[in-house]
C-alpha cells in the first residue's frame, strides 16, 4: 500500500465507523461537541500510528479505544481540576468528574446510541439549516467542505453553522435519548424533515451541477434506509424510505441529455431503476403491515408507487391516486397539494371536472408565484379547447419558473397555442 | 456509486456443500451489518454451475453449453450489490466479511456502470441518440 493509500483508507474508516464512535462518546460525555472534539483526537492518532502500523484488523475498535483513552484523560484531568476546586473550598458535582464505566457504556446498544445522536443533530431546537448540516457532519461523515459545496455555500458559514449549532444544544442542555411517547412523534417528523430536505436537495440539483450535489440523494437514502434498520416499528420512516427509493429510481429518466425536465408521464419507464422500484414497494408494504393511519410521508410513497407499479403512463390508476390525494390534503392542507389532486382528477374524470379545482386555487397567495400553478391551468385549457385562454397562462407560467429550460418549453406551448387558436393563420 | 461483490466459487461452493451453521449465522451477522450501514441493496446465491448453462455466441450461431464449468475460481457463487461512497469503502466492507468459505477463496469488487461514467466521450449527441435508441427498443418489445 502507498501512503496516498493508507491515507485514503483511513479517511474511508472514518467516514465509515465516525458516527457509531461519536454516538458512543456522547452518551458518556453527554456533549456532541465535546465528543466530536474526541472522536477528531482520535482520527489524528490513526492518521499518526496508521501509515507505519498499518491498518488495524478491527479499525473500528481501535478508534473506539483511542477515542475511549482520550475522554478517560480527559475526565482524569476535570477529576484534578475538581480536587484543586474542593482545596480551594469549591464546592462542585462529583459527577461531572467521576470516570465512568467506558466498556459498557461502550458496548451496549450501539443502535440507541445512533439513534439518539440522529434525534439530537434534527433537535427542533436547532433551526433547519443547521439540523441539515449537523446531520451531514455527524452522520453522513461529510466533512465541513463536502457539505459547502453540495449546499453552494462558503466553507465558513457551514463550520459556524456547525459550531453554533452544537453550542445551542449544550447550552440548552439536550439530553441525549430516544424520545418516548408523545414526544416521539413530534421529534421523529423532524427527523424524516431533514432526511428528506437531504434527498431533495440532490434531487433537484441539475447536470452541471458540481457532483457533491447529486450525492446528497444517496446521502438522504443512505441515512433513510440506516433509519429504517433503527427504527423498524415506525411506518412513518419506512414512508420515507420508500418514497425515496421510488423517486431515485426516475433519476435517469427524469431529464433529456441537454438538462431539460422530462414530466413524469412523459418519461421511458425502461430506464427506471427496477431494483430500486422493487425496494421502494418493499418498504411501502413494511409501512403497511405496521398498520395505523397513513401518515404523510406513507401517502406520498403509496402515490409514487401507483406510477412505479405500471409499465405504462396509461394503466395509471388516477382514481386511486386522487383519492390518496384527497386523503393527504386532509392530513396536510396545502395548496400544493391541492394543485396535485386537480391535475389527478383531470385525469381520471376530465379536464372540466379539474378545472373549478385549478380555479379555486386562483386567489392561493402560497402559490402567486408558483409557475405550476398557471402552466397546469393552461394545459387544462389546451384540453378543453380554449386555446386564447392557455396561451397567457403559458406565458406567465415561463415568466415565473427560474429553470430556463423549463421556460422554453412553456414558450414553445404559448406560441403553439396562439397558432391553434388562430387556426387560419398557421 | 454502485458496486457488485462477487463471491468466487470453490471446489466446495461447486460440489453444493452447504455451508457451516456457523459461517451461516457469521454471514447473517456481515449482512445485518450492512442493512444497518444502509448500503445493501441486493444479495444473492447462486446455484453450483453443474446447474448452470452457457450460451456461446460465434458470429450467427449459438450453441447452448450445460455445466458444471471448470474454472471454479473464476465462476461466482454469490454476489451482492452495494451502494457505497467510494471504492475504498467497498474494499473495507469486504475486508470485513467472514471468510465466505472453509478454505482459500476470493472476493471480487466491480463498479457498476453510470451514464456519468462514461465521460466526455459520451456526448449529449450520443447520450440523446442512445435514448432514442432505448426507447425504440422499449416500443417494439
Amino acid at each position: 500500500m502507498t501512503a496516498t493509500d493508507t491515507q485514503r483508507a483511513i479517511e474511508t474508516v472514518w467516514k465509515m465507523e465516525s458516527a457509531k464512535v461519536i454516538a458512543g462518546l456522547t452518551r458518556i460525555v453527554r456533549d456532541v461537541g465535546m465528543a466530536e472534539d474526541l472522536a477528531q483526537d482520535a482520527l489524528v492518532s490513526a492518521l499518526e500510528q496508521w501509515p507505519t502500523s498499518g491498518i488495524p484488523r478491527n479499525p473500528a475498535a481501535w478508534l473506539m479505544a483511542a477515542a475511549k483513552h482520550r475522554a478517560i484523560d480527559h475526565f482524569r484531568r476535570h477529576k484534578m481540576l475538581d480536587r484543586k476546586h474542593q482545596e480551594l473550598g469549591y464546592e462542585l458535582e462529583t459527577q461531572q468528574g467521576s470516570i465512568p464505566d467506558f466498556d459498557a457504556a461502550l458496548d451496549d446498544n450501539v443502535g440507541d446510541d445512533m439513534l439518539s445522536l440522529i434525534f439530537i443533530a434534527c433537535h427542533p431546537v436547532l433551526s433547519t439549516e443547521a439540523r441539515v448540516a449537523l446531520t451531514l457532519r455527524l452522520l453522513g461523515g461529510l466533512t465541513t467542505e463536502e457539505i459547502a459545496r453540495a449546499f453552494l455555500v462558503a466553507e465558513p458559514t457551514i463550520a459556524q453553522r456547525i459550531v453554533r449549532a452544537k453550542r445551542t444544544l449544550s447550552e440548552a442542555n439536550v439530553p441525549f435519548e430516544v424520545p418516548r411517547g408523545a414526544e416521539l412523534a413530534g421529534r421523529l417528523s423532524s427527523v424524516l424533515e431533514v432526511v428528506y430536505l437531504i434527498f431533495n436537495e440532490g434531487y433537484s440539483a441539475t447536470a452541471g451541477d458540481d457532483w457533491m450535489r447529486p450525492a446528497l440523494c444517496e446521502d438522504g437514502l443512505r441515512l433513510g434506509r440506516i433509519l429504517a434498520a433503527l427504527a423498524p416499528g415506525e411506518p412513518e420512516v419506512h414512508g420515507l424510505v420508500a418514497l425515496m427509493e421510488i423517486q431515485a429510481s426516475r433519476a435517469a429518466a427524469r431529464t433529456r441529455p441537454n438538462g431539460e425536465p422530462i414530466l413524469l408521464l412523459d418519461q421511458d419507464r425502461g430506464r427506471w431503476d427496477q431494483l430500486l422500484i422493487h425496494r421502494g414497494l418493499a418498504a411501502l408494504e413494511r409501512a403497511e403491515r405496521l398498520g395505523g393511519a397513513r401518515g404523510r410521508y406513507v401517502l406520498q410513497a403509496s402515490i409514487a408507487a401507483c406510477h412505479a407499479r405500471v409499465r405504462v403512463a396509461a394503466d395509471t390508476d388516477w382514481e386511486g391516486i386522487v383519492a390518496l390525494y384527497g386523503e393527504l390534503a386532509r392530513l396536510m392542507p396545502s395548496p400544493v397539494v391541492e394543485l396535485n389532486r386537480a391535475v389527478a382528477v383531470s385525469m381520471a374524470s376530465g379536464a372540466a371536472a379539474a378545472m373549478p379545482l385549478v380555479d379555486a386555487l386562483a386567489s392561493e397567495p402560497a402559490l402567486k408565484n408558483y409557475h405550476l400553478l398557471p402552466s397546469v391551468r393552461g394545459d387544462l385549457l389546451v384540453k378543453l379547447g380554449r386555446f386564447g385562454e392557455a396561451r397567457p397562462e403559458f406565458e406567465r407560467a415561463a415568466s415565473l419558473t427560474r429553470n430556463a429550460r423549463e421556460r422554453d418549453l412553456l414558450l414553445e406551448r404559448a406560441r403553439d397555442a396562439t397558432v391553434r387558436s388562430n387556426p387560419t393563420r398557421s | 456509486m454502485r458496486f457488485v461483490v462477487m463471491v468466487k466459487a470453490t471446489k466446495d461452493s461447486e460440489a453444493g456443500k452447504m455451508p457451516s451453521t456457523k459461517l451461516l449465522e457469521e454471514m447473517g451477522k456481515f449482512n445485518e451489518e450492512l442493512v444497518k450501514a444502509g448500503i445493501m441493496l441486493a444479495g444473492e446465491g447462486l446455484h453450483p454451475s453443474s446447474k448452470g448453462v452457457r450460451v456461446r455466441f460465434n458470429g450467427d450461431t449459438r450453441t447452448v453449453i450445460d455445466g458444471p464449468f471448470a474454472e471454479t475460481k473464476e465462476l461466482v457463487a454469490g454476489f451482492w450489490i452495494w451502494q457505497v461512497k467510494s471504492r475504498e469503502e467497498a474494499i473495507e466492507w469486504v475486508k470485513r466479511c467472514p471468510n465466505p468459505h472453509e478454505s482459500e477463496g476470493e472476493i471480487e469488487i466491480r463498479q457498476v456502470f453510470e451514464a456519468d461514467d462514461f465521460g466526455p466521450a459520451l456526448t449529449p449527441e450520443l447520450r440523446e441518440a442512445e435514448q432514442r435508441l432505448r426507447s425504440k427498443i422499449d416500443t417494439k418489445s
